[in-house]
């Protein structure tokens, strides 16, 4: 049988290199000038319709959608942008007109827009979001609720200036 | 009769949770029939099996085989009637489904389970021109995939079915079919055996 044996500087040396490996890998994503732009979600955009106005709530509200809209490289919040948001809801379906709304983010990058309970719709409970206002390129989003009985869901959107 | 009784049990109480879904309320009559067609296919996919191998009393082999073909023609049905349904209630999902480039991983078990199941049925129109041995394996092969694509497909929507019973008879379906197969191979490989 043989025997393994690591010298105590040796464990040392490659504890400290694993660790060095590991926080760097938390440091690297925070630095600003990285951050990358969120690519577009596949299916994201069915049932987009453009140029949804914007809107106090979407029908009766009971379901808060939220989310952040920042750039790519330094990560700095984008005001005014508007993001528009559909899903299969209480109230209608995603070809519904109304079903469809839309808001503009806040001087800290932040949007929230009431809308009807999202309900599962061809097998998930899903939301749809797009920003398309051409200053930025065009991202469509569809997360997923992870229940159905969620009163609230969040996207974030990093922007690539087009 | 207690074969019956749990046949029409483990359909029965499916169907009826689906029936009496919170999420009907919300969707459009065609979205409705839709998703019925499909639990209905599920349903199907149970009965077809014991038909084939004349399990069910009062549908020993002959007649049950004789039902089995005429079933066939209906889960066929159900299917269509399932995917044109959604592709109306949002074509968008049901394209990105046939073209698997669906976000959702349930599309692509439903998407090889229909095809599988319109081969198993051109098959079976020109079962005539097969040799039995090759009607056999295509057809056995086919269903196989028909049923686990079906069950799996199901089982990953968020419907109007219930789980638990939706999960009995996606169960009851998987075991039904893997017992026909396997007690139709076996028949066959003893009769192989004793002309041998």
């Amino acid at each position: 049988m043989s025997d393994v044996c690591f010298e105590r500087r040796t464990l040392i040396a490659a504890g400290a290199a694993f660790a060095v490996a590991g926080l760097s890998g938390f440091i690297v994503p925070a630095r600003a000038a990285g951050l990358a732009a969120t690519p577009s979600m596949r299916g994201g955009a069915n049932n987009y319709m453009p140029g949804a106005p914007i809107v106090e709530r979407i029908g009766g509200g009971g379901f808060w959608m939220s989310g952040t809209v920042r750039r790519a490289g330094d990560g700095s919040p984008l005001a005014g942008q508007r993001i528009q948001i559909w899903a299969h809801t209480t109230e209608g379906s995603e070809r519904d007109w109304h079903s469809h709304g839309a808001t503009l983010t806040d001087a800290s990058g932040a949007f929230r827009l009431e809308m009807p309970q999202i309900v599962p719709a061809l097998g998930q409970a899903h939301a749809h979001l797009s920003y398309d206002s051409g200053e930025y390129e065009t991202v469509f989003l569809r997360p997923l609720l992870s229940s159905p009985k969620d009163t609230s869901l969040e996207a974030h959107f990093v922007l690539q200036p087009a | 009769m207690l074969i019956w009784t749990g046949l029409a049990f483990a359909i029965i109480v499916p169907l009826t949770f689906a029936a009496t879904s919170e999420y009907l309320a919300w969707r459009d009559p065609v979205y409705i029939v839709a998703g019925f067609a499909g639990v209905v296919a599920l349903c199907l996919a149970l009965v077809q099996p014991l038909l084939a191998r004349g399990w069910l009393p009062g549908l020993s082999l002959l007649p049950g085989r004789r039902a089995h073909r005429a079933v066939g023609p209906v889960l066929v049905a159900a299917v269509v009637i399932h995917v044109v349904g959604l592709w109306i209630t949002s074509p968008p999902d049901i394209v990105d489904a046939l073209l698997l480039r669906s976000p959702t991983p349930f599309s692509v078990f439903g998407v090889a389970a229909m095809w599988a199941l319109f081969a198993s049925a051109l098959l079976a129109a020109f079962r005539r021109r097969l040799s039995l041995r090759a009607w056999r394996i295509g057809h056995t092969g086919l269903v196989i995939v028909v049923v686990l694509g079906g069950a799996v497909h199901a089982m990953l929507i968020e419907g109007t079915m219930e789980t638990t019973s939706k999960a009995m008879l996606c169960g009851l379906a998987i075991v039904a079919t893997a017992a026909a197969v396997a007690t139709s191979w076996l028949r066959a490989t003893r009769w192989v055996l004793g002309k041998k």
